[in-house]
């Protein structure tokens, strides 16, 4: 590659990721992005100026080392990228597919200043997507037994991260899962068009070929409580990674009509069971012309997406501005390509239904934005002035809550007000001795590259802990019910934290 | 795979009870182990079927065994009874819910069984007589031939009542003929009713003027049964429930059937395409 001189590289343009057509992708659940081709990689890389105190890695979770992988990218070295990527991150094609880049390491990426940031998700992607295509993913070095086993309670992203960490550390792994395939919310919770399956089931395969254990249909708590597997089960130590799994609802008329959906239902049935292939899988999606979603969040956008794909006319209520909505700008950006209606500003108020209780329309209220509210976006306040819509189908997707099985079957594990799992923000630590906790159990509900980054913490707290090196009386575990849980340990900016610690208090108080 | 977590889920017994209704013992060790009287499972007999929700009628702890009753309702009940001794099933998860809130009462307490959900009240009927109640069990159905688990239901209780529609055995009409004819004679501290929606609503009118203890199994529809996506909702004393996570067993003088039985409808259109589907 030739020797460019900042100020060249600041100039190039930015190369686009290529995408199917809205008008052909809207007909199938193929991924959205094509990828970049090896050329176009490179040619982005070229972009980063190998700054001496990057602006990305602080805003990256699990701390990559992102000039680095770039660098090898711009010289070709692909195998040496994804290398680098991996020394910090074990899930680097699914993060470069659904990580919130924008509000991340994006955000304070000094080319991002005067035009576009360099685009770090689409060249991780690309490393990740080299190894897996070209076959190259080797073994990492795993250390001589210790003799002592860990249990990790669901293979979400929290789960699969912890697994690989404390294997790694020469621990023997049991991952618990509660559903019939690993994957947790990548699998039911995000579409195909956003990750395809075949990504993730080959980081599961990795973790098996580690060693990693694998249990399926075995629901924590129930099957097995905590107690049986710190006791008779022998584990030494165990990992919570259960997710927020409870969906939440806006406690408004007629919401228990038929064809009101949760987010998580909708999706499962179509991700988890192939509702879309009904008839050859028996899981029933029963999905109207008209549907109406509720909410603006990247889960929001994944069931615009979905329903659109099911042959819907679909419309978007969201109760704030479109500058306001939480979703990932590229997901929204996606959305937006995809012929979805938007009536943002409108806070839905009851569901009709008629003498079947199947849905009919939906009444809206229309909002005006008005003065900051805590979370420091302008509060969305009633006008007086409503709307009545036709509807078939509406999906509720405002976020969920802690899944409570565990904290409702093991009273020592101490939860807050929200249900969230409470843990010492430096080591994970509930406030049972042995088990630690991270990912939506202990914030609530964030995203994948969070969850990952604290089951990483957590993994390596756990490894602390099993060589007695910490201790779990001295962990600090908060006990105060309006203690809001962990929102972002890793070293982060004080702005970033505090953002995401408003959009978390926001997220929680989104229903209420 | 081969580590000590994985269950087998296979039939080891299967008996017809009646015309497409079928008796089950299926492997899964660890479930027997933890199951109590009043909670379920959730099964998927083959790859690409349906989550359903099932009943327990009982267990078998040291073998490690379920044992459920199946009727041929929909496509995937319909699968399952297709499966023969020996076959394994290709998911099962569980125990789900809660168990039956059960106590030591000062009156009888009333086991209702409609049809399949018979079974299901076995487990609660020993666990009530174990602490020393009186225990009095109905079983309806529309004619005899379909009464079932009427002898397992005898050995856990003091007295069993019959009811078939037809009068061919027992009392002619239904379970609430026969609740009516207990009234007569006792006091009731404690009733549970299993079976369709239409009979538990029916013995909670009968019961509610006279402030009776109800309580009636919603097996509501129900995908993943963990309380994550929320299809099972059931409006209970004007709160949304989830019947997988709060329940089964519910206060049938809070429950509104009638926004149940509607629901139960929603998705009776797809499910008949799914077995035009398959010919059947």
């Amino acid at each position: 590659m030739a020797d460019l001189s900042n100020k060249e590289r600041m100039a190039l343009p930015m190369v686009e990721m290529p995408l199917h057509p809205a008008e052909e992708r809207v007909k199938n659940f193929d991924e959205v992005p094509i990828g970049y081709s090896p050329e176009q990689a490179q040619q982005e890389a070229q972009r980063c100026i190998q700054c001496k105190k990057p602006g990305c890695v602080p805003g990256c979770p699990v701390g990559i080392d992102i000039p680095g992988f770039i660098k090898f990218i711009e010289d070709g070295d692909y195998a040496g990228a994804v290398k680098r990527i991996r020394e910090t991150n074990f899930l680097p094609a699914i993060c470069g597919r659904v990580c919130p880049q924008d509000k991340q390491c994006q955000i304070d990426c000094v080319i991002g200043k005067k035009g576009h940031s360099v685009e770090i998700g689409s060249l991780e992607r690309f490393a990740a997507d080299y190894e897996r295509k070209n076959n190259i993913r080797i073994l990492p070095d795993i250390a001589p037994d210790t003799g002592k086993r860990v249990a990790v309670v669901g293979s979400g992203p929290a789960g699969l991260t912890a697994a690989y960490e404390l294997i790694r550390n020469g621990h023997a792994v049991t991952v618990f899962e509660a559903f019939h395939r690993p994957g947790g919310v990548l699998v039911y919770g995000i579409p195909r068009f956003r990750l395809p399956l075949d990504i993730i089931d080959s980081d599961v395969k990795f973790l098996e070929d580690m060693g990693v254990e694998f249990v399926y249909n075995m629901i924590i708590g129930k099957v097995l409580t905590l107690d049986d597997l710190l006791g008779e089960e022998d584990f030494d130590a165990v990992f919570i990674g259960s997710g927020a799994g409870l969906p939440k609802l806006l406690g408004i008329k007629g919401e228990n009509g038929n064809g009101v959906y949760s987010a998580n239902d909708y999706l499962t049935r179509i991700y988890l069971m192939h509702g879309n292939l009904f008839p050859e899988y028996t899981t029933p999606i029963v999905q109207g012309k008209r549907v109406g979603v509720i909410g603006a969040g990247n889960t929001g956008m994944d069931v615009i997406r979905t329903a659109k794909r099911l042959g819907g006319d679909v419309t978007c209520y969201y109760r704030r501005s479109h500058d306001q909505a939480p979703a990932r700008a590229e997901e929204l950006r996606h959305a937006e390509q995809e012929f979805i209606n938007w009536k943002f500003l409108s806070n839905p108020v009851e569901i009709i239904t008629d003498e079947n209780n199947n849905v009919t329309a939906i009444k809206c209220e229309k909002m005006k934005l008005g003065e900051p509210d805590r979370s420091g976006r302008k509060k969305p306040v009633g006008t007086g002035e409503f709307f009545v819509d036709e509807i078939d189908t509406i999906v509720f997707s405002l976020g969920c809550n802690v899944n409570p099985i565990i904290p409702s079957t093991d009273k020592e594990v101490g939860i807050n007000r929200w249900g969230i799992v409470m843990v010492d923000p430096k080591t994970y630590q509930t406030s049972k001795e042995g088990v630690f906790a991270g990912g939506d159990t202990v914030t609530g509900g964030s995203t994948v590259i969070l969850a990952m980054g604290q089951a990483k913490v957590a993994a390596e707290n756990i490894d602390k802990y099993l060589k007695g090196e910490i201790s779990w009386a001295e962990a600090k575990v908060p006990t105060d019910p309006d203690s809001p849980g962990v929102i972002w340990d890793v070293e982060m900016p004080k702005k970033k934290k505090d953002k995401i610690m408003k959009e978390n208090v926001d997220h929680r108080t989104a229903a209420s | 795979m081969s580590n000590r977590y994985v269950q087998s889920f296979k039939i080891l017994d299967k008996k017809e009870l009646c015309p497409n209704t079928y008796w089950y013992e299926i492997e899964a060790p660890f479930i027997a182990r933890k199951i109590e009287a009043g909670q379920f499972i959730i099964m998927k007999p083959f790859k690409k079927s349906e989550r359903i929700p099932l009943s327990i009628c009982g267990w078998d702890r040291e073998k490690g065994t379920l044992h459920i009753i199946v009727m041929s309702a929909g496509k995937t009940t319909r699968d399952l009874n297709e499966m023969q001794v020996g076959d394994c099933l290709s998911d099962i998860v569980g125990p789900l819910g809660q168990r039956s809130h059960i106590d030591k009462y000062h009156d009888a307490c009333v086991l209702i069984g409609g049809g399949y959900g018979t079974g299901a009240v076995i487990p609660t009927a020993r666990d009530l007589k174990a602490l020393g109640n009186r225990v009095i069990g109905i079983v309806g159905a529309r004619n005899k031939d379909l009464l079932l688990m009427v002898d397992e239901l005898k050995e856990v209780c003091d007295e069993v009542y019959l009811t078939t529609n037809d009068g061919s055995i027992g009392i002619e009409g239904f379970v609430t003929h026969a609740l009516e004819k207990i009234l007569e004679k006792e006091d009731i501290s404690y009733v549970l009713a299993v079976g369709p929606v239409p009979m538990m609503m029916a013995v909670t009118k009968l019961t509610e003027p006279k402030g009776i203890n109800t309580w009636v199994s919603l097996n509501a529809i129900m995908v993943d049964g963990t309380g994550m996506c929320g299809t099972c909702r059931v409006t209970v004393g004007g709160e949304t429930k989830f019947a997988c996570f709060h329940g089964p067993d519910f206060d049938g003088h809070k429950v509104d059937f009638d926004e149940l039985m509607k629901r139960q409808k929603m998705y009776v259109e797809v499910e008949k395409k799914a077995l035009e589907a398959v010919g059947k």
